[in-house]
C-alpha cells in the first residue's frame, strides 16, 4: 500500500530546502569568483585572455545546463573522482554561474563611462588601482539588480541536480511522491517552496532596478 | 587517467540523435508559437485590462518565473492526471514549454507595447492615417522590432531548457542520448556529442535570427 502523506512527509520535503539553498550558495560563491575572473578577462587589453573568456561564455550560454551537469558528472568519474552527485552539481553549477555572472559583470564594467578609466589613467593609476578603486566600485553598483536576478535563475537551476541524483527540494518531492502517490499535493508544495525562495528575490531585483533607473535619470 | 574514449556508439546511433534533435526543434518552435498566442492577450490585459485580469496575469507570470521548469513539467505530467487531465510525454512537454515561455514572453511583449510612444500615434492621426495603418506602421512594426532581440534570445533559452523534458521520457535530443547511453555505457562521449549538437543548434538559430533581423527590420533606415 501507499504511505500516507502526513507531517513527516511534509517535513522531509521542507527540510530538503536546506540542500537547495546550500547548493545555490556554493554555486553562487564559486560563480562570483569565477565570474569576476571571466569578466576581467573579457575586458582585458590582452587578446589571449579575451578570446578564451568569450568562448567559455558562449559555450556555457549556448548549451543546456542539464548537459553541463551530465558532462561534469560523468567527466569527474573519468578523471577518477568517482560518481558523486554533490560534487558534480556544485562544480557544474559553479562553472555555469561563472559564465553567466562573467557576462553580466562584463556589461556592468563596460557601462561605467570610459572617461572614468581615462581620468584614472591620466592620474597615473596602474591597472590594479584603476580597477579596484575606480571601475569596479561603480560597476558593482550597476550590477546588483541583474546579479540578484541571476540568483533566482540559479536557485531554479539547482532543481536539475535532482536528475543526477542529488537529493534537494525537487528530488525530495519525487521521493515522497513515489512513496505516497499524492502528486498534486507533493508538487504543489515543492512549487510553493521554490516560489517562497525566489519571489522575494525577484521583487527585490525589480525594486533595485526601478530605484537605479530613477537614480540614473537625474 | 587511463580512460579509452569510444565514440563508436554515438556514430552508429547518429540517426537516433538526428530524430531527437528534430523533436527538440519541433517542441521549441511549437512552444514559442503557442507561448506568443498566450503572451499577446496577457500583455494587452496587463497594460489595459480590468484590475482582476491584471491580477490573474500577474499570478501566472510570477508563479512561472519563480518556480523551476522541472517542477512545472512534473506538475503537468504527474499532478494534472489527478485532476483528470492526462497527456502523453511529448504533449506534456509541449504544454509545459508553452506555458513556461508564455509567461516570459508576456513580459517581453508588454515592454514592446509600452515602448510605443503615444505622440507618434497622435502624429499618425494628424497626418490622416487610417486606424489600421496607424496600428500596422506606428504601433505593430516598431513594437515587433523592439521585442525581436529579446524574443529570439528567449527562444534559444527555451530550446536549451527543453532538454529537461527528457525527465518525463519525452523523446527529445537529450532522451535519445539517455537511450544510447544506457545501452552502450559510453555516457561521457554521448553527452559530449549531444552538447555539441545543442551548441550548433543555438549558433544556427541565432545566426538565422540575426539574418532575418537584417532583412526584415531595416526600417526606418531604408525601405
Amino acid at each position: 500500500m501507499f504511505r500516507t502523506f502526513g507531517p513527516n512527509e511534509v517535513w522531509f520535503i521542507v527540510s530538503a530546502v536546506q540542500w537547495t539553498l546550500l547548493l545555490s550558495a556554493v554555486a553562487f560563491a564559486g560563480g562570483a569568483i569565477g565570474g569576476l575572473v571571466i569578466a576581467l578577462a573579457r575586458v582585458s587589453p590582452i587578446a589571449m585572455l579575451r578570446y578564451p573568456a568569450l568562448i567559455f561564455i558562449r559555450v556555457f550560454q549556448g548549451t543546456p545546463l542539464l548537459m553541463q551537469l551530465f558532462l561534469v558528472f560523468f567527466g569527474l568519474n573519468i578523471l577518477g573522482v568517482g560518481i558523486n552527485p554533490w560534487v558534480a552539481a556544485a562544480v557544474a553549477l559553479t562553472l555555469h554561474a561563472s559564465a553567466y555572472l562573467g557576462e553580466i559583470w562584463r556589461g556592468c564594467i563596460q557601462a561605467v563611462p570610459p572617461g572614468q578609466a581615462e581620468a584614472a589613467w591620466a592620474l597615473g593609476l596602474n591597472y590594479r588601482d584603476r580597477m579596484v578603486s575606480v571601475i569596479l566600485p561603480q560597476a558593482s553598483k550597476i550590477s546588483v539588480a541583474p546579479t540578484v536576478g541571476f540568483l533566482v535563475q540559479l536557485i531554479k537551476g539547482t532543481s536539475l541536480a535532482s536528475i543526477i541524483g542529488f537529493v534537494e527540494l525537487t528530488r525530495a518531492g519525487q521521493i515522497i511522491n513515489n512513496a505516497t502517490f499524492q502528486p498534486l499535493t507533493v508538487f504543489s508544495l515543492v512549487a510553493a517552496l521554490y516560489f517562497i525562495l525566489c519571489w522575494p528575490l525577484s521583487m527585490w531585483a525589480r525594486h533595485l532596478e526601478a530605484r537605479f533607473a530613477v537614480a540614473t535619470q537625474r | 587517467m587511463n580512460y579509452k574514449f569510444n565514440f563508436l556508439p554515438v556514430i552508429s546511433n547518429f540517426d537516433q540523435l538526428i530524430a531527437g534533435a528534430l523533436i527538440t526543434i519541433q517542441l521549441s518552435l511549437g512552444a514559442i508559437l503557442i507561448g506568443l498566442i498566450i503572451a499577446v492577450p496577457c500583455a494587452l490585459a496587463k497594460t489595459a485590462g480590468p484590475r482582476l485580469l491584471v491580477w490573474l496575469v500577474n499570478i501566472y507570470v510570477e508563479v512561472i518565473r519563480n518556480t523551476p521548469f522541472l517542477v512545472q513539467i512534473f506538475f503537468i505530467y504527474f499532478s494534472l492526471p489527478a485532476l483528470g487531465v492526462r497527456f502523453d510525454p511529448n504533449t506534456a512537454a509541449l504544454v509545459a514549454l508553452s506555458v513556461n515561455v508564455g509567461a516570459y514572453a508576456t513580459e517581453i511583449v508588454r515592454a514592446g507595447i509600452e515602448s510605443v510612444n503615444e505622440g507618434q500615434v497622435e502624429a499618425g492621426r494628424a497626418l490622416g492615417l487610417k486606424g489600421h495603418q496607424i496600428f500596422r506602421y506606428i504601433v505593430l512594426k516598431p513594437a515587433i522590432r523592439t521585442i525581436y532581440p529579446a524574443l529570439t534570445s528567449q527562444f534559444i533559452y527555451l530550446m536549451l531548457t527543453s532538454s529537461v523534458v527528457s525527465a518525463i521520457s519525452a523523446t527529445d535530443l537529450t532522451a535519445a542520448g539517455n537511450n544510447i547511453q544506457s545501452a552502450t555505457f559510453a555516457a561521457f562521449e554521448v553527452y559530449l556529442v549531444i552538447t555539441a549538437l545543442y551548441f550548433v543548434l543555438s549558433l544556427g538559430f541565432s545566426g538565422l535570427f540575426s539574418m532575418i533581423e537584417r532583412v526584415a527590420f531595416r526600417y526606418p533606415l531604408a525601405r
